[in-house]
């Protein structure tokens, strides 16, 4: 019988709540990988530099000198290739998605990671390194 | 003899989802020419592989069509890879394979959809969506993201799918076949659907053949052509026999996106029945010289790149040729002879990708 194909969705439909959720209201799912966005800790950071080469769309721009770090929300693409990249875990991706926003975000960050004193040098043995 | 009218549709329209303009001209309601037109949404993104190095063009890649973007990539890194003789860990080609047909699965769902809301009848169409929901949570809890996976890399995949999460996927498979096969009960076999479609842009397999025509669109005109038949990623040790039809009508290329979608299913299941345990990756060393043709079966067709390498980072061409380009002179063939009413279901049976057309 052909007329009577969508008799069990009408059913399941009076029956059943709505398959969509009220966002923004209601948070949007997510799941336990989600990229949603890269959050940046200063505090770990050595300005290495590999997440901003990683970067596919440019995204991160680092400034050693001045001790910044920038990431470009517009222009990132939440790959997670920085987050792959960086040795220091100072770059984690959270599974909320970024706020939409109506303005360009760039943020800055002052990176203040200090380099821990080095242990002092053991004085020299007499005559090491002599024949070298 | 009538006047003869034009009537153009598009690039704007309803049942458009993305901009391609085709001048059509009338004799009363009947089409008896149809001239199209695109380069609405041109980004050039083919130029741009000379400004990103190979491997971060995998991402330029997966962004050029919001729907068969696991397949770009996937056919992307296989032409790199052929280039520079890398050889894929089991493990990623079956990943790959399971992706790409997930990929497929999601964007038969969304045409189904689309082409129910098409014919005008809204409820098949969030039917079809609310399905489709549900092979995008498996993508998003597998890859991170929901339609831009981003797994897909040049020497294999950049995530593991573990053994617990393949369980649940192949445990879910089942009660998703079962609402599959109920959402494809009402397409072939309702009486207004069934009235809509039979017989409207007819396709014979000779036109099929002569004007290039890929994937569903080919294979419901009786056209046996599916590049998964070469077997490459896993196709090859899972076995795959391509859904033909011969009616070559609209009904018969919703038949074989339907059939289409229950040996995604099969293909799926078989891949994590046999999913091999090893590395997901190799390292890649040095960089691409040479030439490639890679092709790939997306949801639409085959899609096929050209690659050039220059040795250095940058490739130093890129060509890209989609299928729903290969699949317009069909579509201007399938139009006359039909009614105006009946053109947004005509056009939408090709499953026009103008993202993918137009890169």
């Amino acid at each position: 019988m052909g007329i009577f194909q969508m008799t069990k969705t009408v059913l399941r439909n009076l029956s059943g709540g709505p398959a969509t959720r009220r966002y923004p209201a209601v948070a949007a799912r997510k799941g336990p990988i989600t990229r949603g966005h890269v959050v940046f800790n200063p505090a770990t950071c050595r300005s290495c530099g590999i997440c901003s080469r990683r970067c596919p769309s440019g995204a991160i721009n680092l400034d050693k000198e001045a001790n910044f770090w920038e990431i470009d929300r517009m222009r990132c693409i939440a790959c997670g290739e920085c987050v792959e990249g960086c040795q220091f875990d100072s770059l984690t991706m959270e599974q909320e998605y970024f706020p939409p926003v109506v303005d360009r975000v760039v943020e800055r960050y002052h990176i203040t990671y200090v380099k821990p004193e080095k242990p002092a040098k053991k004085p020299k043995e007499e005559g090491a390194g002599e024949n070298a | 003899m009538p006047e003869r009218i034009i009537v153009p549709f598009g690039p704007q329209h309803p049942v458009l989802p993305e901009p391609i303009h085709i001048d059509l001209v009338l004799e009363d309601e009947k089409v008896v020419e149809a001239i199209p037109s695109i380069g609405y949404i041109h980004r050039g993104l083919e130029q741009l592989v000379q400004k990103r190095e190979y491997p971060e063009f995998v991402y330029v890649a997966e962004r050029i069509c919001g729907i068969c973007s696991f397949i770009h990539s996937l056919c992307y890194c296989q032409g790199i890879e052929k280039i520079m003789e890398i050889e894929v860990p089991d493990r990623a080609r079956y990943l790959r394979t399971i992706w790409s047909e997930y990929s497929r699965l999601h964007s038969h769902l969304l045409w189904l959809g689309l082409f129910a809301d098409s014919m005008g009848f809204e409820n098949l169409f969030m039917r079809s969506w609310r399905l489709r929901e549900k092979v995008l949570d498996v993508l998003e809890d597998t890859t991170g993201g929901r339609v831009i996976q981003g797994t897909c890399k040049v020497g294999g995949v950049r995530r593991d799918i573990g053994q617990e999460k393949l369980d649940e996927i192949h445990r879910g498979l089942e009660s998703f076949e079962e609402e599959c096969r109920d959402l494809g009960h009402v397409f072939l076999n309702d009486t207004t659907v069934k009235n809509r479609l039979r017989g409207l842009g007819v396709l014979s397999k000779a036109e099929a053949y002569d004007l290039g025509a890929v994937g569903p669109t080919a294979r419901a005109s009786g056209v046996e052509m599916d590049h998964r038949e070469t077997g490459y990623a896993a196709y090859g040790d899972l076995g795959f026999k391509p859904v033909i039809e011969t009616a070559g009508d609209c009904y018969a290329r919703c038949a074989v996106r339907l059939r289409e979608v229950h040996a995604s299913i099969d293909l799926v299941r078989r891949a994590i029945e046999e999913m091999p345990e090893g590395p997901i990756d190799v390292k890649v060393r040095g960089t691409p010289e040479g030439e490639y043709f890679s092709r790939a079966e997306q949801p639409r067709g085959e899609v096929v790149y050209y690659l050039r390498g220059d040795g250095t980072k940058n490739l130093s061409r890129a060509r890209i040729r989609t299928p729903t380009l290969t699949n317009i002179p069909s579509l201007v063939k399938m139009l006359p002879g039909v009614q105006l009413a009946d053109v947004p279901v005509v056009v939408l049976s090709i499953d026009p990708c103008i993202s993918c057309t137009e890169r």
